[in-house]
């Protein structure tokens, strides 16, 4: 589903430069449940953003669903997005003025799917992740767990390729947080990539593989079993290095 | 473009931000709202003006004589000067651009009336057929004097509507045979005149009959005419020729500004009407002015709003929306805003000016304010332009956003 070669970023500071990702291989398949982990200033958001199409790369190769990715315009980007693309952010993002169900509606209104029908669906998306008594309930009204289910239906319900949630877990408490995991585990099963960010190790032992970004470089990547604990992954090579990436985890 | 989906989409907007909504929709209506009002005064103004003109002829020039106050050729100043039907006769036939012309032969003071047992004191004005034009007398019954009445001295006369009612009671005036101090005329017409009550209470006789039967000679009081079409530069040239012809006959300094009076109601007019479009030019850049301070404020309050809304508008980049819709989006508000502003200001101007107008019935000098209603509407259509063009820099703004930057988590 995604495929990365050789993934050069870098940002301008001034006169400096900063090259955030030095060289990214990443392929991902229909149907992962991948978490992307670093220290912060490793690049995993950056790398992020450009798999969501919400930022360019600079050298290197993104083929979406084997698609080129590479120099498209905004209009371009946003009509992929809106196709191949959910995100699930850390504070949620829901639109404030609108009720979870207008939320959940508003990627179908992007893409030109009719009211009604798209009243529907956000309906089936709002049941799905539990909450279709709360549909009409703004989201100052619900519960930071509720609000991030509502945006994970909102990622889902134009029905993307691929998934990235950014620290989906990071505002929420450990029980909510396995919640708004079961959910994100449960669409696995439909062929839709699933990536996550994250630096907590909990959220990082629900996925099927780790990617450990260092210094905008991948350190190590293999696959997990849910609820083996991370220790032996972080304790195996380059034990310089794991050291920093079992420490630095907030910012 | 405006599908219900836009609407609902402006609308959750501008429920959300009403104050914002509601100060920039003010600024607009105020816009529009003084721009009506000020070019409805100036209108008022102007008719105004010209309704000080309504009674007489606009196109005309005035003539009366005076008395010398310079000596000339050996002749002592405070010399009355008597023009006689001769003036009159050179002045129509040598100044050129003439167009409709009569004298003026006055029987001083009022003169009593009688008709049957009824009675009354009116004056007289003995006058030629082209007098009608110049007072612009309007005859309701019968008609005006005419050149055979003249030529043949005929004893008829022209009533004002005043006396009409005073004398006849309601009863036909065509016919009547009326007796001006002890004389008998025909009634041949009942006239009415815009001007005041005194004109209402005015009998035309024909200058021949008048000067014969009342004395008078060949002497007459005032020469007036039209100018046709002329320019005012032309209107000045006719009055000075007249003044010329004048001063030769009589022997005057045909300088000597008490000799004889000329009253050019095309300068006068005219040096209104230069001021009236001085006032309008005005108008329309105070009113212009203020619109543009609206177009500003539409501008401006939708930069703040698009920057308020930078993290919303990331989030509908990432869920797909492009930057064409965001623009839509942006500038949908702005033209909704100062199309509903603008047309509520319009509407509150017009009600203001037709209240003024009401208020204002009975003053002279500010009449009938009221604005063009196609200047109203493309001053309106004007604002929802500028509406768009407010509203397009902040669109493309919104547009531009980067959705990493709008979310980040700071």
């Amino acid at each position: 589903m995604i495929r990365v070669r050789n993934l050069h970023k870098s940002y301008r500071m001034g006169s400096n430069r900063l090259h955030v990702l030095k060289g990214i291989d990443l392929d991902v398949a229909a149907g992962e449940l991948v978490s992307v982990m670093g220290a912060s200033g490793s690049g995993k958001s950056t790398l992020m953003n450009i798999l969501g199409l919400l930022d360019r790369f600079d050298e290197g190769e993104y083929l979406l669903d084997g698609v080129d990715m590479d120099g498209l315009s905004e209009t371009k980007a946003a009509r992929f997005r809106s196709r191949y693309i959910g995100f699930v952010f850390q504070s949620f993002h829901l639109i404030p003025f609108k009720t979870a169900a207008e939320n959940v509606a508003l990627p179908l209104y992007y893409q030109g799917v009719p009211r009604r029908e798209r009243n529907g669906m956000a309906a089936d998306y709002l049941e799905r992740v539990g909450l279709s008594d709360r549909a009409q309930h703004l989201p100052s009204e619900l519960s930071g767990g509720q609000q991030q289910r509502v945006a994970i239906a909102r990622a889902l319900v134009a029905r993307p390729k691929v998934l990235l949630a950014d620290e989906p877990t990071g505002a929420l408490d450990t029980g909510t947080s396995r919640e708004v995991m079961e959910v994100l585990q449960s669409i696995q099963s439909e062929g839709v990539a699933v990536i996550i960010i994250t630096h907590e190790h909990d959220i990082a032992d629900m996925t099927d593989r780790i990617v450990h970004l260092v210094d905008g470089r991948i350190d190590w990547d293999r696959p997990h079993s849910r609820g083996r604990g991370l220790e032996r992954d972080l304790a195996r090579p380059r034990a310089a290095l794991t050291g920093a990436a079992a420490s630095g985890a907030p910012a | 473009m405006f599908s219900w989906d836009t609407w609902q989409e402006i609308w959750d907007t501008v429920r959300r931000n009403r104050l914002r909504t509601v100060l920039t929709g003010f600024s607009v209506a105020w816009g529009i709202f003084m721009l009506i009002v000020l070019l409805g005064s100036g209108n008022g103004l102007r008719h105004g003006v010209e309704y000080q003109f309504r009674d007489d002829a606009i196109n005309s020039i005035w003539v009366r004589s005076g008395q010398t106050s310079r000596p000339y050729k050996g002749l002592q100043p405070g010399r009355e000067i008597q023009y006689v039907n001769e003036d009159y006769d050179e002045v129509v036939s040598r100044v050129e651009g003439v167009e409709y012309s009569s004298a003026r032969y006055w029987l001083y003071g009022s003169q009593q009336v009688n008709y049957g047992k009824e009675w009354g004191s009116f004056s007289i004005r003995a006058v030629h057929p082209g007098h009608a034009v110049l007072e612009r007398t309007k005859v309701l019954q019968g008609r005006f004097l005419n050149a055979l009445d003249l030529r043949e001295h005929r004893k008829v006369a022209v009533v004002g509507t005043l006396i009409a009612d005073a004398l006849f009671h309601g009863e036909p005036a065509i016919g009547k045979e009326i007796r001006i101090s002890g004389l008998s005329f025909t009634v041949i017409g009942v006239f009415d005149d815009d001007g005041n009550d005194r004109e209402r209470e005015m009998i035309y006789l024909p200058i021949t009959t008048a000067q014969r039967t009342f004395g008078g000679d060949n002497e007459i009081q005032q020469i007036l005419y039209t100018t046709g079409d002329a320019t005012l530069e032309e209107s000045e040239n006719m009055a000075e020729s007249t003044k010329r012809i004048l001063a030769e006959n009589h022997t005057f300094d045909p300088d000597d500004p008490r000799a004889t009076f000329i009253n050019n109601n095309v300068e006068n007019f005219q040096r209104m009407a230069s001021m009236l479009d001085a006032i309008r030019i005005f108008v329309w850049i105070v009113g212009v002015g203020t619109l543009l301070a609206g177009v500003v404020g539409v501008s401006n309050i939708m930069l703040v709003a698009v920057r308020e809304r930078t993290r919303e508008i990331g989030v509908r980049k990432a869920l797909g929306a492009t930057p064409g819709s965001i623009v839509r989006l942006v500038l949908q508000e702005a033209v909704l805003i100062t199309t509903i502003a603008g047309y509520a200001g319009l509407v509150l101007g017009v009600v203001v000016l037709e209240a003024l107008a009401r208020a204002v019935a009975e003053v002279e000098v500010f009449r009938e304010p009221q604005v063009d209603l196609r200047v109203a509407l493309s001053a309106t259509a004007l604002l929802v332009v500028a509406g768009a063009v407010a509203g397009f820099f902040p669109a493309r703004r919104a547009a531009a956003i980067r959705p990493i930057e709008a979310l980040r988590e700071e």
